[in-house]
């Protein structure tokens, strides 16, 4: 248990690292979200809504992490294919989900970067104040945040492992999950079929964990909560998705790219 | 201690029987049609204790596919193998604690990270004591020559620091069986010496090495046996002396010749007693290399069927292993 917790922690930081390396890469993963909260901001100035106006710089901010996550998550595992280092990953004698799980947890640390730029792109140019009515709580609901989001985009990764042209699933997901969260639009707004979908995806309680410590009347824990016993759910679909599509990819050999 | 003078063990510690692997292949865009390719088609081989077996052969002869069977990356579609008496397919987790794989060419490492970093994660997925971790990637940086370089990204590294490398990382966990696909490939003259003093190291140190490579003089001077593999078949396999004495009955005729043309080649691969002729290109002038049996004096019927091509020197030789790869490879 500690030798995986090594690799995980190891895994974290070299894929963090490695990804914040391309300038290019994080320029576009700080800048995304700030065309989203440009939007935002002009919503609800428009709509005579200006207390809601750091619920829509939060929303924009889980909006650039679930979609830096869910394009990345699947990016990094193509990229590592194009690389060569998927096949070598996979030699090695550690459990595979071991070392895909920080790969797609490091993609959404990542949105940290997002995070920051949104909460100042609204601060200084809009003007909004970052007042939060629990920011212990806040910043410790950052973390559980992230981390299941991550955890969401290791099952969807998953499938990258197995199918050379998988990444596509990312991207498929990517507006879906912003709608049926409420990123967009309140969820009550939507179908009553689409309140128990958001249930079960780790952005509506990380956006809710991060809404409920900003603001009074929330209920932060139990979304934090929420956050924890999804990341433990997502981590066992994760890992038993991944240890079928692996037996699948060595059969059908497409851990290469040829 | 030079290859003569070491001793194998007798115990196999790669075994392959009858490997059989089939690559689903789709073509089209519309209509859609799915048919088989055979790359390994029977494959057996064993390779003793402390061994440098080669296994050389074209491109797409099947060396990588089998490979990457006996280090548990592919399935065979049949047949069996096993590394240090464990199956490839039930025991993977097992083997891949045991094995290391090293491949040639610029990919396999993150280049936005420095060869330190590069190895210390390597280390830990590969369960290096991480009390020890430090002080093996100081002494396999020092023993690939890039002590002094580990902090600079990979991104800057030429192809043969990333070749040492590859080679560091795949010694990280000390494995007692090595699997080397082209580690020189693309490597300059000095590097790739340098590289295959190392290799031969390896052996020196108690490894068993499993090699593939295009090069026959890398076989010929480091490999104990040989193993040549065409359109997914082992074709021939012995030490380098016993390949070369397949051809040996025989000799090889070589002419400098300058913008020879297919037809001539055809009609000289036509004559009596012509085994197999190739082409080497040189910059501005080509060689053409024909095996023929034993006993023929060939060298002016050869001329004769190069009507029209100016021919510069002509020799002819005792083969080499290349000659007989070329012979085994060709008749395949």
């Amino acid at each position: 248990m500690t030798r995986i917790a090594r690799i995980v922690a190891l895994g974290l930081l070299i894929h963090v690292k490695h990804l914040s390396r391309n300038a290019f890469d994080v320029m576009a993963t700080t800048i995304w979200p700030l065309v989203y909260a440009t939007l935002a901001y002009f919503m609800f100035r428009a709509g005579s809504q200006p207390e809601a106006l750091l619920l829509a710089s939060l929303g924009a901010t889980v909006m650039g992490i679930w979609s830096i996550t869910t394009v990345g998550a699947a990016d990094a595992i193509q990229r590592q294919r194009w690389a060569g280092v998927l096949e070598l990953l996979v030699a090695a004698p550690t459990p595979f989900w071991a070392v895909l799980l920080p790969i797609t947890i490091a993609t959404s640390t990542i949105g940290i970067y997002a995070l920051v730029s949104t909460l100042l792109w609204g601060r200084f140019l809009f003007g909004i104040p970052l007042h939060l009515e629990q920011p212990v709580i806040f910043v410790l609901a950052i973390p559980p945040t992230i981390v299941s989001i991550g955890l969401l985009g290791f099952v969807m990764a998953s499938v990258v492992v197995r199918f050379r042209a998988g990444w596509a699933v990312g991207n498929m997901f990517e507006y879906p999950v912003w709608l049926v969260t409420g990123l967009l639009v309140p969820v009550a707004l939507l179908p009553g079929w689409a309140e128990p979908i958001s249930w079960l995806l780790a952005p509506t309680w990380g956006m809710r964990a991060l809404r409920d410590a900003a603001f009074t009347g929330g209920a932060p824990l139990f979304d934090i909560a929420m956050c924890v016993v999804l990341s433990v759910a997502y981590t066992v679909i994760g890992a038993v998705l991944l240890g079928q599509f692996l037996q699948s990819a060595r059969r059908r050999a497409t851990l290469s790219l040829t | 201690m030079s290859r003569e003078s070491r001793t194998l063990g007798a115990v196999n510690v790669v075994e392959a029987v009858d490997l059989h692997r089939t690559y689903r292949v789709t073509t089209g865009a519309i209509r859609r049609r799915t048919h088989d390719l055979e790359a390994v088609r029977g494959v057996s081989f064993a390779i003793r204790e402390g061994e440098l077996f080669g296994l050389i052969g074209p491109n797409g002869a099947g060396k990588t596919t089998t490979i990457k069977m006996l280090i548990t990356l592919l399935i065979p579609t049949s047949g069996s193998a096993t590394v240090l008496g464990h199956d490839v397919v039930k025991d993977a987790r097992w083997i891949r604690e045991r094995i290391g794989y090293v491949f040639g060419g610029e990919r396999g490492l993150y280049e936005r990270l420095s060869a330190l970093d590069n190895l210390r994660y390597f280390a830990e997925l590969y369960a290096v004591d991480h009390r020890r971790q430090r002080a093996r990637i100081d002494e396999l940086l020092s023993l690939v020559g890039l002590k002094g370089r580990e902090q600079e990204r990979v991104e800057g590294y030429s192809r043969g620091m990333r070749q040492r490398l590859h080679i560091a990382r795949g010694l990280l966990h000390d494995p007692p069986v090595l699997f080397l696909d082209e580690p020189t490939i693309g490597v300059d003259p000095v590097g790739a010496r340098e590289l295959r003093a190392l290799i031969a190291s390896l052996t020196e140190a108690g490894k068993t090495v499993l090699l593939t490579t295009h090069y026959m003089f890398e076989a010929d001077s480091l490999c104990d046996r040989i193993a040549v593999i065409a359109k997914g078949e082992i074709v021939a396999q012995g030490t380098p002396q016993e390949l070369k004495a397949g051809v040996a009955a025989g000799s090889v005729v070589e002419v400098e010749v300058f913008g020879i043309d297919q037809p001539s080649v055809e009609r000289v691969l036509a004559l009596d007693g012509v085994r197999a002729a190739v082409v080497e290109e040189h910059e501005q002038r080509q060689l053409l290399i024909v095996q023929t049996a034993p006993g023929l004096e060939l060298t002016h019927a050869i001329l004769s069927q190069l009507n029209g091509t100016a021919v510069g020197r002509v020799s002819s030789r005792e083969p080499t292993l290349e000659d007989a790869y070329v012979q085994l490879v060709t008749a395949a």
